[in-house]
């Protein structure tokens, strides 16, 4: 024994496996309210403070390596979408609560359902699939059912046990499993999402079981999942496997953005639409809206996200469960399929991505006692319901907050458009207000025109103008607004391509840049610039710009190897831009969105 | 002078319908025109370069009206002002026996030795430039003994004939030293490129990557000079709406293997964190090192600032202005059509609707520049090499003189 070594932890002997890197000061990242940890770390963090080294990492203190584990426990709801990848690592194959798993599946299903089984005539298809797969850990996926049961049943001991040892230890053992497997967690993830959808038979019994220890792993798998990336190709193949949509990449693409998908278009609309009739297992209305968003027609967060969900709605009308089948698993996979059909269409706006996620949360949460019909109107009302309280409610409380930010000989100055600031521009004038307001646009879309139509029409004084003369016209501007297409966790604002110009010109004037965003499009995804994550539109249209017919100079630039054109969507603003976010919480700074999704999403959001 | 009126009328009209635009164009077309004007004019017995230079005034006062946003028309005239100054400077010096600011070479000068005339009067430029520098009572009476000392030394040599042989030649001298350095201002204005180009290869080394908005001939020169040498650099243009001539610009690179990448104007501030260098070219420089450059330049100055990216001008010499911008968004600025923005067919029934008092309820706002502040730009590239921003105005001491600021025809004394 080594007597010049302090006690070790209470934490049951799990000890970490992580090395300590850098400094360590736990006692002011590590979690300050007693309550909520527990005892443990208290005393050890005045010890780990003096002599930061590895044998004094105190179970519950935090290095940089770590990820912090969160502060309430009692907040976190049994929906976070991260446990699954700690099921991963802990009985991958286990059968698990489908409140998690859906919750993972549809984390995934957002940008990664090409993984998913689409439909559910493939659920025992996927099975025999899966021995084949992933070859990397096969030794997890040949344990039978039962088997991966006694195991989850034996940890799920192990872990009592260690409660009353205390919390911390949990986040230990937690923390411990998440550390060295982290590396692993996405590879895993992924592949255990195709058995989680099969194996979820009988977990919902065991449910309740299961979301006594979930709010220990809650707490530390916050993180949201990796989306799929493009650039490997061995997914990216398989994923093809699956498509509905028939699409060829683009030739000539942007190497910088090879982890985005780019197809060429123009081709997948006319395919679809011959396949109208015959792809059964697509509802018609699903059906439509997916062209519509192949066309363009329809467009921006909100009205994809209602679009997407009176399809839902509709579907979930029509919708029997085949004979042996459970209506929540089966319509999870249905909706689940949908989801892919849909990003085949377009990437999922972020919008979309929250209400997929509260729709298969619902789903999950049905109680066993309605019946069929019962069920499918409380989903028909869940649904109605977000769309009222989320999107129509929220924007009209931005628009009576925002009100008070318009006053008399303001020049408002707005690029695009956003459905949220043309709604605050027209009660403002039926108010009376006097203002003008400034209209930003830019190629290729030219969003800003049907605004600056619709405004004209009403009767508001309006100039027009194009992204390059925001210096220009700048110094006349009191005002900005701007819409959203999400807010992220680090208050960067995830939108329309250019906004982020705007933004900066306006800050450079001294000028206030006021976004406004309904609250449940805030994600908790974090991000740095506009290239890591962003969606990639039809090259074609930037060499042509309509109108001017002696602008053919790119005509044929896809046969020049040399010459690319890139068409982004998005860009993200840097916090440090905006001077406030108006959404249906309040007006809040930029520093106060994680705040939002942390407590008030799980809570309120999901209702 | 009647002569080259219509010469003169037909450039003012060019200018006036803007069928001639372009620095590199204008400036051209200006100094060919300045040299017919010197060449045609009648040099008079006495105080030759004043009526020179108030010929000149006149014409460049009708240019510049014509199209005050074309700097480069105000930049050439002030440039052959100065031009008229130095070479009476040098030839004066000739004439001034009792001034000592001559040197030794002058006396070849009464040998009537034509060989080198550019050469001494460069020399002399620069003993003249001490006179340039501040006005002292030295160089105020430098003013008078120039028409004294030509009729002293006329009358005091009215005996020799050498003398008054001197004089006729001195005449000739002045007109055709004019003309000589108003030709090798053009072809300066000319070869600019090539000399900035050389430049290239210090400032572009390998796996670089640039962006440039909109076409300027001086950055095509400047990137093909660069992959001439065989520098790895790709480019990103953005397109430079409304006039897109970054499509132009993109076309032309490719044909000479760059890698390039289309993008449009809002996806600037995307991009810039990828970007190692922006090279822009300008419309024109002006005294205090702020660039007067094609709308947009202003935001993706910030956006470079923003993400330290080096922010480097190339412009030719002729572009630097003497003036000091003020407002230089309204005053030095354009609105072209809105036809380049919105259809206007399909906006009619929009122009329907107007406000209580009768003005329309739609505005478009077209601007043509972009005002650059001096504090956002690393690095002027010109002809005569790099320089910072905030050493632009000793330039200008050298290319033009302090009383051309304001052109405009002197009343005759």
């Amino acid at each position: 024994m080594d007597l010049r070594r302090p006690p070790r932890s209470t934490s049951g002997g799990v000890e970490p496996k992580i090395r300590q890197v850098g400094f360590v000061t736990p006692d002011v990242s590590a979690p300050t309210e007693p309550a909520a940890v527990g005892a443990a770390p208290a005393p050890q963090s005045g010890t780990a403070v003096g002599s930061p080294t590895a044998s004094d990492l105190a179970p519950g203190s935090l290095s940089p390596v770590m990820i912090p584990p969160p502060l309430h426990a009692d907040h976190l709801s049994p929906d976070s979408p991260s446990p699954a990848a700690s099921d991963a690592i802990l009985a991958s194959s286990a059968p698990q609560p489908s409140s998690m798993r859906f919750d993972a599946a549809s984390e995934l299903g957002e940008d990664d359902s090409r993984s998913l089984a689409p439909s559910a005539g493939e659920l025992e298809a996927n099975k025999g699939d899966l021995a084949g797969d992933s070859a990397s850990i096969p030794q997890k996926q040949k344990t039978s059912k039962a088997e991966r049961r006694a195991i989850q049943e034996a940890q799920r001991a192990a872990k009592a046990a260690a409660k009353e040892a205390g919390l911390s230890g949990k986040s230990t053992g937690a923390a411990s499993g998440a550390n060295p497997a982290i590396s692993k967690q996405a590879k895993l993830a992924k592949t255990s999402q195709k058995k989680d959808v099969p194996h979820a038979a009988s977990t919902v019994g065991s449910e309740k079981k299961i979301s006594e220890r979930l709010p220990e792993r809650d707490r530390k798998k916050d993180a949201p999942h990796p989306r799929m990336q493009f650039d490997d190709v061995h997914r990216v193949e398989k994923a093809k496997k699956r498509a509905i949509v028939n699409q060829s990449e683009a030739r000539n693409r942007v190497e910088l953005f090879r982890h985005l998908p780019q197809y060429v278009h123009g081709t997948q609309l006319p395919d679809l639409e011959s396949k109208f009739f015959q792809l059964e297992p697509i509802h018609p209305s699903v059906y439509k809206v997916g062209l519509q968003y192949l066309s363009g027609e329809v467009s921006g967060g909100n009205g994809r996200c209602i679009a997407m969900l009176l399809a839902f709605r509709e579907a979930i009308k029509d919708y029997s469960t085949p004979p042996n089948k459970t209506l929540s698993r089966d319509l999870t996979a249905k909706i689940s399929s949908y989801v892919s059909f849909f990003i085949e269409c377009r990437p999922l706006s972020i919008s979309m991505g929250n209400a997929i996620r509260f729709l298969k949360n619902r789903i999950a949460k049905l109680p066993l006692t309605l019946s069929e019909s019962e069920t499918k109107v409380s989903l028909q009302t869940d649904i109605e319901r977000f769309i009222n309280e989320k999107i129509v409610v929220a924007d009209q409380v931005i628009v009576s907050h925002a009100i008070t930010k318009v006053r008399d000989d303001d020049v408002l100055l707005t690029y695009g458009s956003s459905s949220v600031v043309e709604m605050i521009l027209n009660y403002a004038h039926e108010l009376g207000r006097k203002f003008r307001v400034i209209v930003v646009d830019s190629r290729p879309k030219l969003e800003g025109q049907g605004l600056l139509r619709r405004l004209v029409a009403k009767g508001i004084n309006c100039t027009y103008t194009h992204i390059n003369a925001v210096s220009y016209i700048m110094h006349e501007v009191t005002r900005v607004f701007l819409g959203a297409s999400s807010i992220l966790s680090n208050g960067t604002v995830y939108s329309r391509v250019g906004t982020a110009s705007v933004a900066m010109v306006a800050h450079a004037f001294g000028i206030p840049v006021l976004v406004c965003c309904e609250a449940y499009k805030f994600h908790e995804r974090v991000q740095l610039d506009s290239i890591c994550a962003n969606e990639l539109g039809d090259p074609d249209v930037i060499s042509k710009v309509p109108g001017r017919a002696d602008l053919g100079h790119l005509k044929n630039w896809a046969d020049n190897e040399n010459l690319q054109l890139l068409n982004l969507m998005y860009d993200a603003t840097p916090s440090d831009y905006v001077s406030m976010i108006i959404t249906d919480y309040g007006m809040l700074p930029p520093t106060s969105v994680p705040v939002i999704v942390r407590e008030y999403r799980k809570e309120h959001l999901w209702v | 002078m009647p002569d080259v009126q219509p010469l003169v009328s037909e450039f003012v009209l060019k200018l006036k319908r803007r069928k001639v635009e372009g620095s590199h164009a204008v400036a051209r077309q200006t100094a060919e025109l300045l040299r017919s004007v010197v060449s045609q004019h009648r040099m008079g017995s006495t105080n030759q370069a004043a009526a020179l230079a108030d010929a000149i005034r006149s014409v460049g006062e009708q240019l510049i009206s014509a199209n005050p946003i074309e700097l480069a028309v105000g930049n050439i005239v002030r440039r052959v002002l100065h031009i008229i100054k130095e070479e009476d400077i040098s030839s004066t010096a000739v004439g001034i026996e009792g001034l000592s600011v001559t040197v030794d070479s002058d006396d070849e000068y009464d040998s009537g030795n034509d060989d080198h005339p550019t050469l001494s009067a460069a020399v002399l430029a620069s003993h003249a430039r001490n006179a340039l520098r501040a006005p002292s009572l030295q160089t105020l009476l430098d003013d008078i003994p120039v028409s004294t000392a030509l009729s002293r030394s006329a009358s005091s040599t009215g005996d020799s004939d050498g003398k008054t042989g001197d004089k006729s030649l001195k005449t000739r001298k002045l007109k055709h030293d004019v003309i000589a350095a108003i030709g090798d201002l053009i072809e300066e204005i000319d070869t600019c490129y090539d000399q900035i180009s050389e430049q290239a290869v210090e400032l572009i080394h390998q796996n670089e990557v640039i962006l440039t908005l909109g076409r300027s001939r001086t950055v095509k020169e400047f990137l093909y000079a660069a992959k001439e040498k065989k520098r790895s650099f790709r480019v990103f243009v953005a397109e430079g709406s409304p006039r897109y001539q970054g499509h132009v610009l993109a076309k032309e690179l490719v044909e000479k293997g760059v890698q390039t990448t289309v993008i449009t104007d809002s996806a600037i501030f995307a991009m810039i964190s990828r970007v190692n260098m922006v090279i822009v070219g300008a419309h024109a420089i002006m005294a205090n090192g702020g660039v007067i450059a094609p709308v947009g330049m202003n935001m993706v100055a910030l956006a470079a600032q923003k993400h330290a990216v080096p922010f480097v001008v190339v412009a030719g010499s002729h572009k630097l202005c003497p003036l000091y911008p003020h407002n230089p968004e309204v005053l030095l600025n354009e609105l072209k059509s809105p036809s380049d923005l919105l259809d206007f067919g399909e906006f009619s029934n929009c122009m329907n609707f107007s406000t209580q008092d009768g003005t329309p309820l739609l505005n478009v706002v077209n601007p043509t520049f972009d005002y650059v502040p001096p504090k956002l730009v690393s690095l002027f590239v010109t002809d005569t090499g790099g320089h910072s921003p905030s050493y632009m105005y000793r330039l200008i001491s050298e290319y033009y003189s302090a009383d051309d600021l304001v052109v405009q025809r002197k009343s005759t004394s």
